[in-house]
């Protein structure tokens, strides 16, 4: 054989990245319906006023499908992050209602906040832990365990609220309306933080290594010492915690928490998640592939409302896009695969 | 060639830069057993999967049946007759052994109603023909790899093949099961039934081939009636160089055993195990299937704690409940099942070969150290010259042998104090086997103790000082190297009976 084993290459990971067709397939179909849109939209879609709309409204959905992604790359899913999000979002509405007076100081104020985002953090995380201990230690199949949570954390929701919306105060409302030097929304900023760090934990340290390893094959990560036990607890937690960073941004931009907000991000970061390219078995799918799907969607429903905004129930034709384009780079990565398949080495299992 | 059942000309394949095959010709006639040798990754399972239609060459010509077949499909193999066991079988984990064997040839009767019955009788008329019992309701998924490998192999004899294919088919198989298959392979050869037969165990190969066939590096070197070949041969052949291994060399290290196990039971699994490991010591588990050894390696790892028994460590009594214990006590165990227990198959070979070292790659910050992770990998890439040409390829894009020089790698690189080899070598050619034998011998030189399960006989007498024999759950002897040799130690192994004449030796010092 003529191969010597390959020496360190800086730049190997840009061919691993363009090895991978999902990616290089998503980052087409971004810029394709960008390039489209703006082509039939030249007027509205191609603006800093369209960017700066679509920069707030996609967030929310991105991180909540990292959420979905961390729980899929062990095999697993969490059905729980907008509950989680929820009740977050209901607990630090009650804090900056008891701990920040109308005619509160600015020092007031800041200690007030720091509280409510701490109990939406710790409500979080506790939240995720439960998760987890159901999946990893009374071993509950994931979706089963978070669908009973799902349902548990609403109704804790529900019993502290009577069911009715709890107001912020105006408080938290700075994060839904400022954009940074004029264009930046602060839920962009929170949304780009989140995924460098998200990024970070995945690639560079052991802990998303073991996530990888687990989701890839959950025996030999036994054979090989990872504490599956303990990293599985971890991912739902983190899982739990970027619930809560949602549930910020949530407050921000509503001003107030309510039980049953958004349940339908649920299934959006879902879909999400699986455009991204993450296998749902486990194992396999990148940070970046979440950046690209969450972008290509906003394009295509920003685009569809613009089309068709004269027609009446245009708004529906958001969804339709949706399916119609994760159908489409499923079908496309299918096909791949098979043409590949057939050079591969190993044989399907018959 | 008229008479030719199959008939390969000048297949080529090449995958990134890697030639797999070049200018590959082959015949395979009815009745005939072909023999394919050749070292770990020179292209032995790339020919199989192009003969089964999985692969598809680059170049060549297939001819079957005197059909030729210009792009041959996995189902025009099957339709002409051609089973393949694969090295990694592909069985379906979760069908019972009954169906994985039958449920296939019934299915092809292209009725539309499951003879359920029939698939368990037909399953067992299989399974009779080799002469094994399996629990026919038992889930594949549960079975040990031997187990698995007699399934896939029953599979095949299902299905009125003309050409059985046996990739490495019988790595976990002792003495035992092959003389059985050996025997199955006769008969079906007097049914006009060819087979084409893949093995590192070049004893094996000898026995039974007509013909043999050696490729080095993607090219044959020769193809030759078996009776004119021997093992020194083979093996010049195959590596281009004479191998000779010398035996492992102990010398006491110190009068403090390192593990002693005494009267370890695990009900069922195996009874009343008592043995020390001293450092540097090698010592070989050897016995039949079902006698318990993997069992007591299991135990020993805290896969499946024993219920009775002491073990100590460095003389101090400890208690391995879980693997998590059984690691931080320094030990490391190397399974026998790769695919299932050993390899994250998606994954890149560098992350399979630092997962167990991971947490120490960490550089100022927490942060992995990429570089660190690579060079890491890196060095147990070149210490075991696995052979690859990008290490960020996933594991499975590896030959068979390379990906078990990735789990040793693994184990090794995490310095255990007390290793546990479940067949270190399956599937390892012999010139490499001799290279990764060197490797085991200088780790316990360092003082390491290792424990090496194995019923390649030859291995055992190579490496260990001292071999126990299990049989049926029990420790049946324990014999210093010094009193063994291959005639003896086979004897031993597939006696059924207590062991008379051998002499057990005395304990170390
Ligand atoms: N899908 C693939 N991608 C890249 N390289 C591959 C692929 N499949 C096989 N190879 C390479 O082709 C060569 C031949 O592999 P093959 O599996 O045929 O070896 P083998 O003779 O069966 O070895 P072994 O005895 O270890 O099983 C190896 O170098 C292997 O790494
Ligand atoms: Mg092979």
């Amino acid at each position: 054989m003529s191969v010597r084993n390959a020496t360190y290459k800086p730049w190997a990971w840009t061919q691993s990245l363009f090895a991978d067709g999902n990616i290089l397939r998503l980052f087409i179909a971004c810029v394709a319906i960008f390039v489209g849109m703006s082509i039939l939209k030249p007027d509205v879609f191609p603006t800093a006023e369209n960017f700066l709309s679509m920069g707030s409204q996609f967030p929310e959905i991105g991180i909540l499908a990292m959420a979905i992604m961390i729980t899929m790359l062990t095999g697993g899913i969490d059905l729980s992050v907008v509950s989680i999000a929820n009740l977050s979002g209901v607990l630090a509405a009650l804090v900056i209602r008891a701990l920040i007076p109308a005619d509160a100081e600015a020092g007031q104020v800041m200690m007030g906040l720091a509280a409510a985002i701490t109990a939406a953090f710790l409500s979080g995380a506790l939240a995720g832990l439960i998760n987890g201990a159901l999946v990893a230690y009374v071993n509950l199949t994931p979706i089963l365990a978070t669908l009973g949570t799902m349902t548990l954390y609403t109704g804790l929701t529900v019993a502290m609220t009577r069911g009715n919306a709890v107001f912020a105060e105006n408080r938290l409302v700075f994060i839904g309306n400022t954009n940074v030097l004029g264009f930046i929304p602060i839920p962009l900023i929170i949304f780009a933080v989140v995924v460098a760090l998200f990024a970070l934990l995945l690639n560079r340290t052991p802990f998303g290594v073991k996530v990888y390893m687990i989701g890839s094959n959950i025996n030999a990560a036994r054979f090989s010492g990872i504490n599956v036990r303990r990293v599985l607890l971890t991912t739902y937690i983190i899982s739990g915690l970027l619930a809560a960073v949602v549930a910020v941004i949530f407050l921000g931009r509503n001003n107030s928490a309510k039980w049953d907000f958004a349940p339908s991000y649920v299934l959006q970061a879902i879909v999400v998640a699986v455009l991204a390219g993450v296998n749902p078995s486990g194992g396999s799918g990148r940070v970046l592939g979440i950046v690209l799907a969450i972008l290509a969607l906003q394009f295509v429903s920003t685009g569809m409302n613009m089309l068709l905004f004269t027609i009446s129930g245009g708004q529906f034709f958001k969804e339709f896009a949706w399916g119609a384009l994760l159908l489409t780079i499923m079908v496309a990565n299918h096909l791949s695969e098979q043409r590949r398949s057939k050079s591969a080495r190993r044989p399907k299992a018959e | 060639m008229a008479d030719a059942f199959l008939s390969l000309s000048h297949i080529s394949k090449s995958y990134a830069g890697v030639q797999a095959l070049d200018d590959v010709s082959l015949i395979v006639k009815p009745a005939e057993i072909h023999c394919l040798v050749g070292e770990n990754g020179s292209g032995k399972s790339t020919l199989i999967k192009i003969i089964a239609g999985v692969v598809s060459p680059d170049e060549g010509q297939i001819v079957i049946n005197g059909k030729p077949f210009p792009r041959l499909a996995p189902m025009d193999a099957i339709r002409e007759g051609i089973q393949v066991i694969y090295q990694d079988f592909s069985l379906f984990p979760n069908l019972t052994v009954a169906e994985n064997i039958a449920l296939n040839y019934e299915l092809s009767r292209n009725t539309r109603i499951v003879r359920w019955g029939e698939v368990r009788r037909l399953a067992q008329a299989a399974l009779d023909k080799i002469g094994v019992r399996l629990p026919l309701d038992a889930e594949v998924e549960s079975i040990p790899v031997a187990d698995k490998q007699l399934v896939a192999i029953a599979r095949a004899l299902v299905q009125n093949a003309r050409l059985i294919i046996m990739d490495e088919a019988t790595t976990a198989l002792t003495e035992k099961e092959i003389r059985a298959l050996f025997g199955v392979i006769r008969n079906v050869q007097r049914d006009g039934v060819a087979v084409l037969f893949v093995s590192h165990k070049l004893n094996e190969v000898l026995e039974i081939a007509d013909k043999a066939m050696i490729i080095r590096n993607g090219k044959v070197v020769v193809d030759a009636d078996a009776a004119a070949l021997d093992r020194n041969k083979l093996v010049y052949y195959m590596t281009g160089r004479r191998i000779d291994e010398a035996d492992y060399d102990y010398v006491p290290q110190s009068k403090q055993p390192l593990l002693e196990v005494s009267h370890l039971s695990s009900p069922g699994n195996f009874e009343d195990i008592s043995f020390s490991l001293y450092p540097g010591e090698i010592v070989g588990v050897t016995g039949l299937l079902g006698s318990g050894r993997t069992e007591l390696a299991l135990s020993l790892f805290g896969v499946l704690p024993a219920m009775r028994g002491e073990v100590r460590i460095d003389g101090q009594l400890v208690r391995i409940r879980d693997i998590q214990s059984a690691i931080r006590h320094g030990i490391g165990y190397v399974p026998e099942d790769r695919l299932t227990e050993g390899l994250f198959l998606d994954q890149s070979i560098n992350r399979n070969i630092v997962i167990r070292t991971i947490d120490t790659l960490r550089q100022a910050g927490g942060l992995l150290s990429p570089a660190r992770l690579e060079a890491h990998a890196r060095e147990w890439i070149n210490n075991l010259s696995i052979k690859t040409s990008n290490p960020e390829l996933p594991v499975k894009s590896l030959s068979g042998g390379n990906q078990q020089r990735v789990v040793l790698a693994k184990w090794l690189a995490s310095k255990p104090r007390i290793l546990i080899l479940n067949g270190p070598t399956v599937g390892v050619d012999v010139g490499s086997k001799t290279e990764l034998h060197e490797i085991i011998k200088s780790l316990a030189g360092e003082g390491i103790g290792i424990l090496v399960i194995s019923d390649d006989i030859p291995e055992l007498l190579h490496l260990c000082n001292r071999i126990l024999l299990m049989r049926r759950g029990r420790l049946a002897g324990m014999f210093e190297r010094a009193v063994l040799d291959e005639n003896k130690l086979t004897t031993l192994l597939t006696e059924s009976t207590t062991i008379g004449s051998a002499v057990p030796s005395p304990q170390v010092q």
